[in-house]
């Protein structure tokens, strides 16, 4: 039998499972690592290394497995962090209220860039998704009561169920990190459901999957709302995090960067999402230890890997691997 | 009542009439196949037919009902499904997931966001029995990119049959084929001949002139006769307009 | 009032015929090439820098303008060699990771050459003062140089694209790439031509702000974005849509910001107008983007593209 005879990979897909359980298991670990080495700090770039990791997540779950590509997803992470900043302002401070206000935000946005977008392929797509991405962070920038462009400075962090647990930058590690596996778990199973099917289907065969009788638009939407949803989580921790929000969050540079991480992991492979996420913040961090500019290095080694290595790095990792029986 | 009937059917693309008022009966049971020198406007009727494109004016009525405004998707809902000229399946997916797909489309809601449904046994049962039916089920498993050409056309018809459809638009189901792959599609529509209704295009004439119980013959987007294979080929205006040759060899 | 609106009309046409001179280019090599580049946006940042430094060396406007637009050429020409080139068969997503690296690099590479504090370039002194339009209506000389430039190019470019052999290769490239090539045209060739051409036109529209702007690194970005919209409403690969749309876009952001506060003050308070007004002026543009896609999928003189 050939290469191409070979019964589908279902073996890889399990192999991706068991790595992705592999980073979870380092990523619990971290926090007794940066005690050792007496680096705090370490635990504070966790957070926000996982937290981008569920909006990478997120997003390949249009990217990769519904072939969107959304360029305007930075501003689901901006809801998420407004919506801390606002609730907590008028005394509603618990983080599972603010969750839901993100979601619900996010999902009534998505609604209405989704429905407009969608009915666009291929460039169009991705330049309206950047412009509503874009309309977005405006209408914070000009939102004076919350610092406009300057941001502001959040007071406290979320309350957990009435608890102030969240004060500890390792209790809001551990609770991220549980959040991540949780939505891991659910975009798992989200992908292999009779949605997942229909919706992968939509990235390879858009006419086909007309011609067996599905609308494809219906499942683009709801994907692109349940992907705008996850997002906003990303962004209420990422506010948590750092006590502080503004427009920031949302330019349209985290858009690019989260397409990068879910590129950089290859793309349609949750595991590949979140070990993007990993890599690309790594890579900020570290280069940032060598120079301010860390921008000039991280953009050189995009392109090449643009250039050199297409399925970004997990497509490298199978290819220095060979084959899989 | 026939089972599909087309009424003054008209398109144009700038000047070029592709379909000129062209009308159509298809009764129900028959094999109609739809003959016609390239460029007669075969295959864009069919898109017109399956909902892919609309027309100018003119109407399309399926089991009595008008579907001329309706889209692909609604249409293969009411029963008519359609093959495609160039092979169109889902590349990445597995044989037996190309046909499980089109079976989901017509069983309940693909709402469903948490079963797997790769163990819907229900849909692989469903979906196994028609690669059984084109000979696909020791591919099954394989990815739809590694498929022959061959194959590749039985897949095609197998995801129009997954469908459960009153109808059938077969847009040169044997294209590219030939030798073996040719006749075991020939023996494969024999055999679905009767079962459902369908309309064939397609270019091999001895496919079609075994296989059809009537032959249109469309000639600059309008049928110039319709009738049975024998009174076709005796047909002295389809004689001049198209078989001329082949007729006379 | 009357006054304010001929000036902020003037003011949005200096704008829209800026944003033309950008988007002309783009949306070629969007329409033509099918490529998604969002590096335009920094070439226009790159040649107001160009622009920046040449004036101050030479101490002349017109100088320096004509040493900025080859110089900014030729970087163009470097990155579609370096670059651009290699991704014309790539997928869109490709396209856009590389040249979102290309941004990372020449914005962080400006800032390291000339710093983060914005530059200025004096407005040369031919062209300086105001010249009075209606009553006591004022307006500087400069602003009406652009738009009589901006207008001109315009013009020069419908020529262009209309009335000569390139011209009837752009428009037939943008319907049917492959009768191109058949034609016996080096696509490549061709490519690269349109792409350093609207890096040209970029520049351009970079160094004749630079005077009236302050040159920062921040300034490629907002206006790439704008760009998009620009081009999205106006239909990828239009010519004639980038500057119905440029306009159209640049006269409601600017008659938006100024006169928004003004209409709502006459049904809310005025305190809570100018808050609406504020935030709502700078959301105008893109609202008006999503109702124009709405009615017109493809842009107002798109192509079809299904």
């Amino acid at each position: 039998m050939s290469v191409a005879e070979q019964p589908m990979p279902r073996a890889r897909m399990l192999g991706r499972t068991k790595a992705a359980w592999v980073i979870f298991a380092l990523a619990a670990l971290l926090p007794a690592f940066a005690a050792l080495t007496n680096d705090p700090f370490l635990t504070v770039i966790g957070t926000r290394i996982l937290a981008f990791a569920i909006a990478a997540m997120a997003l390949d779950l249009i990217l990769g497995y519904g072939a969107m590509v959304s360029f305007g997803h930075a501003a689901y992470i901006g809801f998420g962090a407004y919506s801390v900043a606002i609730l907590s302002r008028y005394g509603i401070t618990d983080i599972s209220l603010h969750i839901l206000a993100a979601m619900a935000v996010s999902a009534v946005f998505a609604t209405i860039t989704g429905a407009i977008s969608i009915r666009t392929r291929g460039i169009y797509f991705i330049m309206i998704t950047l412009a509503f991405g874009q309309m977005a962070y405006f209408f914070f920038v000009s939102l004076s009561a919350f610092g406009g462009d300057d941001g502001t400075t959040l007071a406290d962090r979320s309350t957990f169920f009435g608890t102030r647990f969240l004060e500890s930058d390792l209790s809001l590690y551990y609770v991220t990190l549980a959040i991540l596996i949780g939505l891991f778990l659910l975009a798992s199973r989200l992908v292999m459901s009779r949605f997942g099917r229909v919706l992968t289907g939509t990235r390879e065969n858009m006419t086909r999957m007309e011609a067996v009788g599905f609308r494809p638009f219906r499942y683009q939407l709801t994907a692109f709302v349940i992907s705008g949803c996850m997002t906003s989580i990303a962004g209420v921790i990422l506010a948590n995090q750092a006590e502080f929000i503004s427009p920031a969050f949302m330019s349209w540079h985290i858009s690019g960067e989260l397409i990068v991480m879910v590129v950089l992991g290859g793309i349609g492979n949750l595991t590949g999402a979140i070990g993007g996420a990993v890599i690309a913040l790594l890579l900020e961090e570290i280069i940032g230890i060598f120079t301010h500019h860390w921008k000039l290095y991280f953009g050189i080694i995009l392109i090449l890997v643009v250039l050199y290595s297409p399925g970004g790095v997990s497509g490298l990792v199978e290819r220095i691997r060979g084959p899989r029986k | 009542m026939s089972m599909l009937s087309v009424r003054n059917l008209k398109k144009a693309y700038g000047a070029l009439k592709v379909t000129d008022d062209l009308s159509l009966d298809v009764e129900p049971g028959e094999l109609h196949a739809i003959i016609g020198p390239n460029g007669a406007g075969k295959t864009t009727l069919i898109t017109q037919l399956s909902g892919q494109s609309r027309p100018d004016s003119g109407q399309i009525l399926f089991e009595g009902r008008d579907i001329t405004r309706l889209g692909m998707a609604e249409r293969v809902h009411l029963g008519l499904a359609r093959s495609f000229q160039i092979t169109s399946i889902l590349p990445g997916f597995t044989v037996l997931e190309n046909v499980a797909l089109a079976v989901q489309a017509k069983d309940g809601s693909s709402f469903r966001f948490f079963a797997p449904v790769a163990r819907e046994e229900v849909l692989n049962k469903a979906a196994m029995h028609k690669l059984r039916d084109v000979g696909l089920a020791d591919r099954a498993h394989l990815k739809a990119s590694a498929l022959s050409h061959g194959d590749h056309r039985r897949l095609e018809l197998a995801i129009a049959m997954a469908t459960e459809p009153k109808l059938l638009l077969l847009d040169e189901p044997l294209a590219g084929t030939g030798g073996q792959d040719a006749e075991a599609l020939v023996a494969l529509l024999l055999d679905l001949k009767g079962k459902i209704t369908t309309v064939l295009i397609e270019h091999d004439m001895d496919a079609v002139f075994s296989l059809a119980d009537r032959i249109s013959v469309l000639v600059y987007g309008e049928i110039i006769a319709t009738g049975t294979p024998a009174e076709i080929r005796a047909n002295p205006a389809v004689r001049t307009a198209y078989l001329g040759e082949e007729a006379t060899a | 009032m009357t006054n304010l609106f001929i000036l902020q009309l003037l003011n949005g046409l200096q704008f829209g015929v800026l944003l033309f001179l950008i988007a002309a280019g783009l949306t070629l090599v969007f329409g033509i090439m099918d490529f998604v580049n969002l590096a335009h946006g920094v070439l226009y940042m790159v040649g107001a820098y160009l622009m920046a430094t040449f004036v101050a060396m030479t101490g002349s406007f017109t100088l320096g303008m004509l040493l900025a637009i080859p110089a900014a050429l030729v970087f163009g020409l470097l990155v579609e060699y370096l670059v651009i080139r290699k991704l014309y068969h790539r997928s869109h997503l490709d396209q856009v990771l590389a040249t979102f690296g290309l941004v990372m690099i020449v914005s962080e590479g400006v800032k390291i050459i000339w710093g983060s504090a914005p530059l200025s370039v004096p407005v040369p002194e031919l062209l300086s003062g105001s010249i009075a339009l209606v009553g006591p209506l004022q307006y500087p000389v400069y602003r009406l140089a652009i738009i009589a430039t901006g207008l001109l190019a315009a013009l020069m470019l419908y020529l262009l694209v209309n009335h000569t052999r390139i011209g009837m290769l752009l428009r037939a490239g943008a319907t049917n790439q492959r009768m191109v090539a058949a034609l016996g045209v080096n696509i490549t060739r061709l490519f690269t031509m349109i792409f350093a051409f609207g890096v040209m036109l970029a520049c351009f529209a970079g160094a004749m702000v630079a005077p009236i702007l302050s040159v920062d690194t921040g300034m490629g970005e907002s206006v790439l974005i704008l760009t998009f919209v620009v081009i999205v409403i106006g239909g990828i690969g239009s010519i004639r849509g980038a500057f119905l749309g440029a306009l159209l876009v640049a006269m409601v952001d600017t008659l938006g910001r100024t006169f928004g506060p003004i209409l709502l003050r006459m049904v809310m308070d005025s305190s809570d107008a100018s808050q609406v007004g504020r935030t709502l002026a700078p959301m105008l543009v893109y609202i008006l983007m999503a109702a124009i896609l709405f009615a017109k999928p493809d842009g107002l003189f798109g192509r079809k593209t299904t």
